[in-house]
């Protein structure tokens, strides 16, 4: 059976790891080389780099990084940040990213996750959701990388989540504004109801703080994948220890 | 010589870095004479079917590949082109297998794309799955899937069982992606550098 995925997410900053609380007051959290192969020989499913302020500068990720990461780990991994057109696109996956992540180029351009997924298939398009509980619904915000920038769309997450997954999405990563780096559990509810209109897997993003949030995501929510960051990062909930106590809670892993 | 045939698709820097990562050099080329010569060749694959036969196709390859001798694996999107056919955009493919890919069903609790780390049920005395047993994960990433049958030498299941690794002849393929399978995935890419030419 498919074990649920761990996935450590690296924000980039300038070529740097970094880690903020709400996405705000971003410290270093060291090399990008150094913390990828660190969570690969931890046992890591999967790794996110998100170069978290590429859509607000106007910019797209960087190939550099993403070729020497390519050159040295041996586990899939997703980049995101300004990915904007077919050609931001086809130049990360020639680098050797297995997946590229939209999030505001997706919003402003629904049209190019089409054109992403019948040009490399959609099993390499994933949608970044940032989401955050407002008047009793769950709202999509954009450019959540600066503070000073980041605005309202015209979107409900769930008719996003939906929508982008009928353009050609093959994964969703809902990032939980509310709860991010607070580390008080996975937002189950809005997790649950974003699983429930998609097909596709979801990847559950922000709020992480226990092994206990990691099972309940996987059990209560549903999700394919549970994602975090600084639980990782300051070595709070070390992968190994995770997995075993995930397998002794039922949760399918791998070892 | 390794030739990795240039199809355009998206993982092909992966798998070089994956030989590389094993002291092999890699050549990716589209030239039918060096793809003949070589020792080995890998045909990869990252995109949907009717893309990569159109690539093949555009550059002369289909008849090359399909009359090659030597150890051949596909990985991925270029195991699929191994069968006759694929439900994606309705294309023939190359043939070597018998049947045809078809878009895996989603039901409750199975999502597609089958996305991560899957175990495998193989056949026994398998030379390129030599060291694996049943609890050896691989990654997955992919909606289509071709069917279980005479050629198919380990088989995985989601939601349906489907073929993870065929081989006929000196052709071979593999659903996952060997280069970003961590240490297994290693060992499977050895397992085909040792095959016997």
């Amino acid at each position: 059976m498919l074990a649920r995925r761990i996935i450590p997410c690296l924000d980039v900053r300038d070529g740097r790891v970094v880690k903020g609380v709400q996405f705000r007051n971003h410290v270093d959290m060291g090399d990008i080389i150094e913390l990828a192969q660190r969570y690969r020989d931890e046992g890591a499913d999967e790794l996110v780099f998100y170069d978290i302020t590429a859509s607000s500068d106007g910019r797209t990720v960087s190939t550099e990084w993403v070729t020497r990461v390519a050159k040295v780990i041996d586990i899939p991994f997703c980049v995101a940040g300004g990915i904007r057109s077919l050609d931001d696109a086809r130049k990360l996956l020639h680098s050797g990213a297995d997946k590229i992540s939209l999030n505001s180029p997706a919003i402003e351009n629904p049209e190019l996750l089409g054109h992403l997924a019948a040009e490399f298939g959609s099993q390499c398009v994933v949608v970044g959701i940032d989401s955050r509980a407002e008047n009793g619904d769950y709202l999509v915000k954009q450019f959540t990388g600066d503070p000073t920038k980041t605005r309202g769309t015209r979107w409900r997450t769930v008719d996003w989540a939906r929508e982008a997954q009928k353009l050609g999405a093959g994964e969703i990563v809902l990032n939980c504004m509310n709860q991010d780096g607070e580390r008080k559990g996975y937002d189950l509810a809005q997790l649950k109801l974003v699983r429930a209109v998609l097909t596709i897997p979801l990847v559950a993003s922000g709020g992480a703080g226990a092994p206990e949030h990691f099972r309940d995501v996987f059990r209560d929510a549903g999700v394919d994948a549970a994602l975090a960051a600084s639980v990782f990062h300051s070595g709070a909930i070390p992968i190994p220890k995770l997995k075993q106590y995930l397998a002794t809670e039922g949760v399918i892993v791998r070892p | 010589m390794l030739a990795i045939v240039d199809s355009g698709g998206a993982n092909i820097a992966s798998v070089r870095f994956a030989l590389e990562r094993l002291g092999v050099q890699s050549e990716l080329t589209a030239d039918p004479a060096i793809i003949r010569a070589a020792e080995r060749v890998i045909l990869p694959g990252v995109g949907s079917a009717p893309e990569g036969m159109k690539r093949l196709q555009a550059k002369g390859l289909v008849e090359v590949v399909r009359g090659l001798q030597q150890p051949v694996l596909g990985i991925c999107l270029g195991m699929q082109l191994l069968f006759e056919a694929s439900e994606e955009g309705n294309t023939p493919s190359l043939g070597i297998i018998p049947g045809r890919v078809a878009l895996l069903p989603e039901s409750p609790g199975i999502t597609v794309p089958h996305m991560g780390w899957n175990t495998l049920t193989s056949r026994p005395d398998t030379p390129l799955l030599e060291g694996f047993d049943a609890t050896t994960r691989f990654y997955f990433v992919h909606s289509f899937a071709g069917p279980v049958n005479a050629f198919t030498v380990a088989s995985c299941e989601h939601g349906t069982p489907f073929a993870a690794v065929v081989q006929r002849g000196n052709f071979s393929g593999v659903q996952f992606h060997p280069e970003r399978s961590g240490p297994a995935g290693a060992q499977l890419l050895k397992n085909f550098l040792e095959m016997p030419v």
